[in-house]
């Protein structure tokens, strides 16, 4: 079955390389986890997948007509925000249906209303409840406490078996838990 | 009294044409607000200004001039891809050194120059209602398809980046309409009830209301009231229009202010 991310020798960095090299190839049902030390790179490879950082060397090969969606570390929160978690969830394309009953209960209300936490559960539920086929998490238990980092791991549980989920974590144990493979990061050098 | 002056015939054209402007500009505003840019309503409407009073000294409608030289600003802001309130900093600076020597050097002169910045909305013309029902149009047309995609590159602005969605497109074209906007609202009422409009309904609604839907609507909606009682009390008190909107709009804002706060301990 063709890959829908392959990452064939990536060296990518900004002004100078960061990360790499490295290759991995990932699937249809696929979590795949992305762990190392702070500094290592971990976002600034996901921001090379995303298109938005440099590409040294190697190569970042997506499926063609992949659609991506990405949960960055923190969600944008601006005060006064008159926008709710549903209103955000139609413009992200992601269906409302299914939302556990604590996160329903937060999306009617507006988002500078909702806790850090609540928020950030909403952006990654509207990552995983739109239409794209490949899924980038940065740090998605950020601002979680464990009530709600083991409802992100419910979320990602349910997973569709047509998508696959590239996930940047420095807790160890989450990954292991949730992550179908755990790749270890390393920075460039 | 009052009643019978809001319809009466020799004001009829002002009153539609501030009526629709009035329901449009501040849904504009909450857009401008949502992406913190709402000091694009100032600069744009001091370039319009300065654009309207060129336009008249070549004879042409104020209103053309106006959204020629606020348009041109929104293009060039997109081109130079800067965003933010910087920009439009340098917009209201150069706007009024124009606005000033154009007019100070003109035939049309600082008479002119004055009315634009004062606003007069009852010496509205058929163009301004035309611009206006345009303007109305125009925005009916677009903003349902763009503001979606405005909300989502405003909160979720990784998504767009992601897949390469043209989302500098899509501001541009927002930037254009808000443009057009504010350069109908200047020649139309003046510049600062114009941005008055933009700016104050948004402030409340942003505070007050329950979902973005209901910011948009009770932008507009406050926008209108807030209008309607400007132009019957000016005509009731014989003052002039401009600086009665700003006022009931300010009223307005400091109203909710202090219901907001609550009753003091």
């Amino acid at each position: 079955m063709e890959p829908l991310l392959a990452l064939d020798g990536l060296i990518a960095g900004w002004s100078q390389p960061v990360v790499g090299p490295v290759s991995l190839s990932l699937g249809a049902g696929d979590i795949v986890g992305l762990w190392g030390a702070n500094g290592c790179g971990k976002s600034t490879l996901f921001a090379a997948v995303a298109g938005q950082a440099r590409v040294f060397a190697g190569r970042v090969e997506r499926a063609p007509g992949l659609t991506l969606a990405m949960q960055t570390q923190v969600p944008v929160r601006l005060a006064p925000l008159p926008v709710t978690g549903r209103e955000l969830l139609g413009v992200a394309g992601a269906d409302a249906a299914g939302l556990p009953p604590t996160l329903a209960a937060a999306a009617a209300q507006r988002l500078d209303r909702i806790s850090g936490g609540q928020h950030q559960l909403l952006s990654i539920w509207a990552a995983l409840a739109g239409a794209a086929r490949l899924v980038l998490l940065d740090e998605p238990t950020n601002n979680l406490d464990p009530l709600h980092t083991a409802l992100l791991g419910d979320l990602l549980a349910a997973r569709r078996q047509d998508r696959a989920v590239l996930l940047v974590s420095h807790e160890r144990a989450f990954l292991d838990a949730h992550c179908t493979r755990v790749l270890e990061i390393q920075p460039w050098c | 009294m009052v009643l019978s002056e809001l319809f009466d015939p020799l004001f009829r054209l002002a009153l539609i044409d501030g009526l629709l402007l009035a329901a449009v500009l501040p849904v504009l505003g909450a857009v401008l607000m949502l992406r913190d840019e709402w000091l694009a309503a100032l600069g744009f409407a001091h370039l319009a200004a300065a654009g309207a009073l060129l336009g008249l000294a070549f004879g042409l409608p104020a209103v053309a001039g106006g959204v020629a030289a606020a348009g041109a600003a929104a293009i060039a802001k997109g081109a130079g891809g800067g965003q933010g309130n910087a920009v439009y900093g340098f917009m209201i600076l150069g706007g009024w050194a124009a606005l000033l020597l154009i007019g100070a050097n003109t035939e049309v002169g600082e008479q002119l120059g004055r009315a634009l910045i004062d606003g007069q909305l009852y010496f509205a013309g058929p163009a301004d209602l035309i611009a206006a029902a345009l303007l109305g149009g125009m925005t009916a047309l677009i903003l349902p398809w763009l503001m979606p995609r405005l909300l989502r590159a405003r909160l979720l602005p990784q998504h767009d980046a992601a897949n390469g969605y043209p989302v500098r497109r899509w501001q541009l074209g927002f930037d254009l309409l808000a443009a057009a906007g504010m350069a109908i609202g200047t020649a139309s009422m003046g510049l600062m009830a114009a941005f008055a409009l933009v700016l104050v309904p948004a402030w409340i609604a942003f505070r007050s209301a329950p979902s973005w839907r209901w910011t948009l609507a009770g932008s507009a909606a406050l926008g209108v009231v807030g209008y309607l009682v400007s132009f019957a009390a000016a005509l009731a008190l014989d003052q002039p229009f401009g600086p009665m909107l700003v006022a009931v709009l300010l009223v307005l804002a400091g109203g909710y202010a202090a219901v907001a706060r609550g009753p003091a301990a």
